[in-house]
């Protein structure tokens, strides 16, 4: 008889500690049963904050007999962190679940092909629709990426590939740009361009605060990609007799194509939402405004600012419907950004 | 038989870049430049418009509550007083209150995410975190004012019923809603997600070696974390926190829609009276004449001085972090 040694796991669980754990866990969502019950706390996040606490103090207890008081500390901890994972979390899930169960009732068959020319957002649901409001959005990200993508990018290559002396401060100067408040760059524009210059609303205008806004998205993300080409391809390139131009050009970029457009989709979701900076620039028409140089321009924030605004119950569906359409496009982009940023740097 | 090679004249050697090269760097130089060309563009417009006003109230700009202004029938301004005392304490307060509420939350998800979560929920978890950062602010506006509001002002009576005597949570005359804690809650889920994230990056620096080390000498997770990560991280997060209250102080649309604007300096958390910077400047700019938006110029310089010197402090802290290391 020859003995075969089998593989033994002393750290895998145990059936009795499965057992305890489920016991553990199932005391707790009674107690938090009983005790809401009991007094006079209410609502879903009551349940959930008394099941954490008493899960925390039933599994420390337990800790603390087995094994003593820093495991009882270890316990405690893990509920918790992982209660602050919960709450992180829920909001999102809440927001969610909000904008698709009071966006559907707004949606119709002529949302996408009508302007709100002949209707009011208190008007019935089924008159008017947000096309106006589509291609202004469309307009205005056009335009933003024109004047956004060149200057980020090269803010990028600057801080990357020229290292020149001031690409300290300059990173700091992107960062603080990042930290501008939408509505001081809107304030800007209005101040700098629109009342000097071109005296009237226009799409250009909201795009212009919306470069100033998307510039640091691009800027660092773009940074972050750009630092993780290997310099082999760098001195590769040189060492082939290339100018750096011809280097960044030909070899640099092209092999981080992929992580520049997560920067710019990144960019894009960050201006995409971007609401007070509209309501100062664009003058949010009603009409589809081909003109992007001239003359009011709706948009989706816009168009969800002034429905909320107008506060009658349709006007609110049609609020909640803009948002599920806005939140449909980030959710899109994010992706989009994602998948990219996933996908191996391309040689 | 003669041939004739054409020796091509040796190439000159120097370390003189081409003209290619020349341009290239001139041009990504220039555009290196654009961000502090637009900061500089910005302080200086907005002092250049907002100087009539920032003249005439003087440091009342910042010290009065009042922001009143009166005109006659030919729409002439008679008497104007503008003051941003309250909106100032308000976008403090309410910040304040996102800050303290966010930070814990954001540190404990950060924990959670880099050494309890197993690998599958945290690569979910970290992308929802990531796409939460990027809604919309009215998006967090509009639900908060609909979904968040009564729950936070249930919570809010809690708060008084209990922590009443202490001034800070005091309701007099007893108006709870709107107030510019539903604000703060609502600028903290704003801002869990950044402060998450930057947290989880800090943490995940924490070295290697010692967090190895920590638990071979017998250490329980949390121990560890409390000798190692938390040393580590600990002013890479109060950097974080500060963007976050950068981010919080700045915030628009989100502020409006909850907020109850007063002008009158209060310092009562729970109390439904408020100010913010920002949505003074969206509630006026409406029905402004050309002097008053004048007064508004003044205040967005006043807004974008005031994040500047947060990020500023954030930036600092965390080089700090970057270079002690422990």
């Amino acid at each position: 008889m020859t003995a075969v040694a089998t593989p033994q796991k002393p750290w895998a669980k145990r059936p009795s500690d499965r057992l305890r754990e489920i016991a553990l866990l199932l005391g707790a969502i009674i107690f938090s049963f009983v005790f809401v019950g009991a007094t006079e706390m209410k609502g879903k996040l009551a349940y959930a904050f008394v099941f954490f606490a008493a899960y925390g103090v039933l599994t420390s207890t337990y800790a603390f007999i087995s094994r003593g008081a820093p495991a009882a500390k270890d316990a405690f901890v893990s509920t918790l962190v992982s209660l602050g994972a919960v709450l992180t979390v829920v909001p999102m899930a809440s927001i969610l679940i909000t904008v698709i169960q009071k966006g559907v009732p707004g949606l119709h068959l002529g949302l996408f092909t009508n302007d709100m020319s002949m209707a009011t957002s208190t008007d019935p649901i089924a008159t008017g629709g947000i096309l106006h409001a589509i291609t202004g959005t469309l307009t205005l990200v056009t335009l933003a990426l024109v004047m956004s993508i060149p200057l980020g990018i090269l803010t990028a290559l600057y801080l990357t590939e020229i290292k020149g002396r001031f690409a300290g401060p300059i990173r700091f100067l992107v960062q603080a740009m990042s930290g501008v408040p939408s509505i001081v760059a809107g304030l800007f524009i209005l101040s700098a361009v629109l009342y000097t210059i071109t005296k009237e609303y226009s799409a250009l205008m909201g795009s212009l605060a919306l470069t100033i806004l998307m510039i640091p998205t691009i800027a660092r993300t773009s940074e972050e990609v750009l630092l993780l080409i290997p310099n082999d391809l760098r001195e590769a390139g040189t060492a082939l007799g290339g100018t750096q131009w011809r280097t960044v050009a030909m070899i640099v970029v092209p092999a981080a194509r992929s992580g520049l457009m997560t920067a710019i989709i990144l960019g894009i979701a960050r201006i995409a939402g971007e609401t007070a900076p509209l309501v100062l620039l664009t003058g949010g028409g009603d009409k589809v405004n081909p003109n992007p140089f001239s003359g009011a321009v709706g948009s989706l924030p816009y168009y969800i600012w002034r429905s909320f605004n107008a506060g009658s119950p349709e006007a609110m569906t049609r609020a909640w419907a803009g948002l599920l359409v806005l939140m449909v496009v980030v959710f899109i982009l994010f992706i989009a950004a994602r998948s990219l940023s996933n996908r191996k740097i391309s040689k | 038989m003669s041939t004739s090679t054409v020796i091509p004249s040796p190439r000159e050697i120097s370390t003189e870049p081409r003209r290619s090269d020349k341009v290239f760097r001139g041009v990504v130089s220039a555009g290196g430049f654009s961000s502090l060309a637009i900061l500089g563009l910005i302080a200086i417009f907005l002092a250049y418009r907002g100087f009539e006003v920032l003249k005439e109230e003087g440091l009342g700009f910042i010290i009065n509550a009042e922001w009143t202004i009166t005109q006659d029938e030919s729409a002439n301004v008679v008497e104007s007083d503008f003051g941003l005392a309250a909106m100032l304490v308000g976008t403090i307060l309410c910040a304040l209150v996102a800050v303290v509420i966010a930070v814990p939350i954001s540190v404990f998800s950060a924990l959670y995410l880099n050494f309890y979560a197993p690998n599958w929920l945290k690569k979910i978890l970290v992308a929802v975190i990531d796409m939460m950062a990027a809604f919309p602010s009215i998006l967090f506006g509009i639900w908060g004012f609909l979904v968040l509001m009564p729950s936070v002002e249930y919570w809010g009576k809690l708060i008084n019923k209990w922590l009443g005597w202490i001034p800070l949570f005091e309701v007099k005359p007893y108006f709870l809603s709107r107030s510019p804690f539903v604000a703060g809650v609502v600028l903290a889920i704003m801002i869990i997600p950044i402060v998450t994230s930057i947290a989880r990056e800090i943490f995940a620096q924490a070295p290697l070696d010692r967090i190895q080390a920590a638990f071979a000498l017998g250490a329980t997770r949390w121990a560890m974390i409390k000798a190692v990560v938390i040393p580590h991280g600990r002013s890479g997060v109060v950097g974080g926190a500060m963007l976050g209250l950068g981010r919080a102080m700045g915030e628009t649309v989100a502020v409006y829609t909850v907020l109850n604007i007063v002008f009158q300096i209060n310092w009562h958390v729970l109390l439904g009276a408020g100010g913010n910077v920002a949505s003074l400047i969206i509630l006026k700019f409406g029905e402004a004449n050309l002097y008053e938006i004048k007064g508004l110029m003044a205040a967005g310089l006043v807004l974008f001085l005031l994040t500047l010197a947060v990020n500023f402090l954030a930036d600092f802290i965390v080089k700090r972090t970057g270079k002690s290391g422990r």
